[in-house]
């Protein structure tokens, strides 16, 4: 059966969930071989073994850290070099994320391979992996393949379920040699974002956002706690975002985030296209908003049309009774 | 010495419009009005800043794409960009971002450049990854999705603001940059500015301008074919109700209802 590269991604060691769903749709199109970079690349290994990859190849040296994206794409064209060698190459698979977007994108171009980005879905084809995305703020859904070199395809975070299905897992170093554009961008400084506690946006089960209607920073605590009521990331909408109500990283929409969860809550939101770009593939849509023509109520599978600021403590502290 | 610089630009179907595919699966443009995408007015906005920093600088906009891609040059030239390509062939009809990448890094190169500027994503495809692509494409440093820039002594530096931290990067020129809608609000043009416009130049390339052959680009030269593609089906219209003192609890039964609680 032929390989299909499986990119990790991690936090000094901790393997991120979309990189776990990205194995369970690498075994519909091969077996997974994954390649994990950087401090506590070993350290990954047992979890990926867990869920499904027969190989592990890592690496890791300070360019990963000190130099942005390159000497990553160096790495990965390593591990696509070895294992092209050991016969076919089904896929290369990177998770989403901004970051596994502009290393997918640099290695498809090494090597000769078309890209597609921003999966939802993905099976396996006659002709190769079929890959389902979402266009036009989700209106549309397109089935697309690469018909170039080896299929380099980026797949958003919630497309598939974590499945447990233990494989050999076998660690290997992995040989990289860093080419001169390598250490073209230096990172001269980093500051890591501090933790909410609260899920990740691309990747909670749940997003509550706020929007225009929140209108004021002081009032978000609302939304965050409505969020943690139940286990929530937290979203805003442009319009909080650029009012500087909420942090740029937790926007929802065309310039933001793009969100899949199970449930989103949009709380003062009218819902334009911008927004709902972002946000119109969430399972289960519910609203509140004072507006009854706001045009988030075409999306909803429940509105409530009232004042954000009686409906939603309402329904925070309704969810706190009933979960004791 | 003067400063180079390349904004690269996409003209995209207004997002407010009715998009759609046409019969060969690519972007129908004909039944929707286009405009200069929203994310490249911020990449046009850092060009002229930077250039108001820079003792001497020329700021050459560029787009690929059909006649009334030159739209999109407009609205840049009347920001105040000075002179603008338009790379314009019927063979591009359904080039991909492999080949559009291709496209621009020989238009680039001929253009001649010291900095590269282009926005985080279009907002029609939202790949958001040709800026990558093109720097690996000239073999220059990529230092991208900036949300501050800054340019001096032949180095670019800025921040990015990732998921889990924000990085100061740094990178000799000539580089590419991209930049995010956080970078800086786009400047709206001047009555004078749209004057102005009007007569600064604006050159045509085709393919055989740039060496590229009709097979490397287009339908035929893409390295991804859609198979597919479906209108969703409009969600069904779900339960609005009108919040009478118990709206909140209501909601708090829908989602108990569908396993949420």
């Amino acid at each position: 059966m032929a390989e299909v590269l499986v990119y990790v991604d991690h936090v000094d060691g901790a393997v991120r969930k979309p990189t776990l769903e990205l194995l369970t749709l690498a075994r519909r199109v091969g077996e997974p071989v994954a390649v994990a970079l950087g401090a506590g690349a070993e350290a990954t290994a047992a979890v990926l073994a867990e869920h499904g990859a027969v190989k592990v190849l890592t690496a890791d040296a300070p360019e990963f850290a000190d130099y942005l994206v390159v000497p990553k794409v160096d790495a990965l064209q390593a591990a696509y070099d070895a294992a092209s060698a050991g016969g076919s190459l089904a896929a290369v698979l990177v998770p989403s994320s901004a970051e596994g977007k502009e290393i997918a994108a640099r290695l498809a171009v090494r090597i000769g391979s078309g890209i597609i980005t921003d999966a939802i879905d993905l099976e396996a084809g006659d002709e190769g992996p079929v890959a389902t995305q979402a266009a036009f703020a989700a209106s549309f859904t397109t089935k697309s393949r690469v018909s170039k070199g080896t299929p380099v395809i980026t797949v958003k975070p919630n497309s598939a379920p974590v499945e447990a299905a233990p494989a050999a897992g076998a660690v290997e170093a992995l040989a990289v040699t860093f080419g001169a554009l390598a250490t073209g961008t230096k990172v001269v400084s980093r500051t890591p974002r501090e933790s909410t506690g609260r899920p990740e946006l691309t990747e909670a089960a749940i997003v509550v956002s706020g929007g225009r209607g929140v209108n004021g920073a002081e009032n978000f605590h609302l939304i965050e706690e409505l969020a943690d009521s139940l286990g929530a990331a937290v979203g805003a909408s442009r319009a909080a975002v650029d009012a500087g109500w909420y942090p740029h990283t937790n926007q929802v929409g065309q310039t933001g985030k793009s969100v899949s969860p199970q449930l989103y809550i949009a709380a003062g939101i009218s819902g334009a296209i911008q927004h709902r770009a972002g946000m119109q593939t969430s399972k289960t849509i519910v609203a509140v908003n004072k507006d009854a023509e706001a045009p988030i109520f075409d999306l909803v599978d429940y509105g409530v049309v009232g004042d954000l600021f009686e409906v939603v403590p309402q329904l925070t502290g309704e969810i706190k009774a009933r979960k004791g | 010495m003067s400063l180079r610089i390349v904004v690269c630009v996409k003209y995209v179907p207004d997002a407010t419009g009715d998009r759609h595919f046409a019969d060969d699966l690519t972007v129908d443009r004909d039944d929707v009005d286009g405009l200069l995408s929203e994310l490249d007015e911020y990449a046009v906005e850092q060009a002229l800043q930077i250039a108001d920093e820079a003792d001497d600088a020329e700021i050459t906009v560029l787009t690929v794409g059909p006649e009334d891609a030159k739209d999109a040059l407009r609205k840049a030239l009347s920001m105040g960009a000075d002179k603008a390509i338009h790379v314009e062939d019927d063979d591009l009809h359904g080039t991909d971002v492999i080949g559009t990448s291709l496209v621009l890094a020989k238009a680039v190169e001929k253009a001649g450049y010291d900095l590269v500027i282009t926005g985080m994503a279009s907002t029609d495809g939202t790949m958001g990854v040709l800026p990558a692509i093109l720097a690996e494409r000239l073999g220059v440093p990529q230092v991208t999705l900036l949300s501050e820039v800054k340019v001096e002594d032949g180095t670019v530096t800025g921040r990015r603001d990732g998921d889990s931290a924000s990085e100061q990067l740094v990178a000799s020129l000539p580089a590419l940059v991209s930049v995010t809608d956080q970078s800086g609000e786009a400047r709206y043009p001047s009555f004078k500015g749209i004057m102005a416009a009007k007569k600064k130049p604006v050159e045509s390339w085709d393919l055989s301008d740039l060496d590229l052959d009709a097979e490397e680009v287009g339908l035929q030269g893409a390295y991804t074919v859609v198979e597919s593609a479906a209108q969703r089906p409009a969600r069904t219209a779900g339960t609005v109700v009108k919040d009478e003192g118990e709206g909140g609890k209501q909601l708090a039964e829908f989602l108990a209802g569908q396993k949420f609680i």
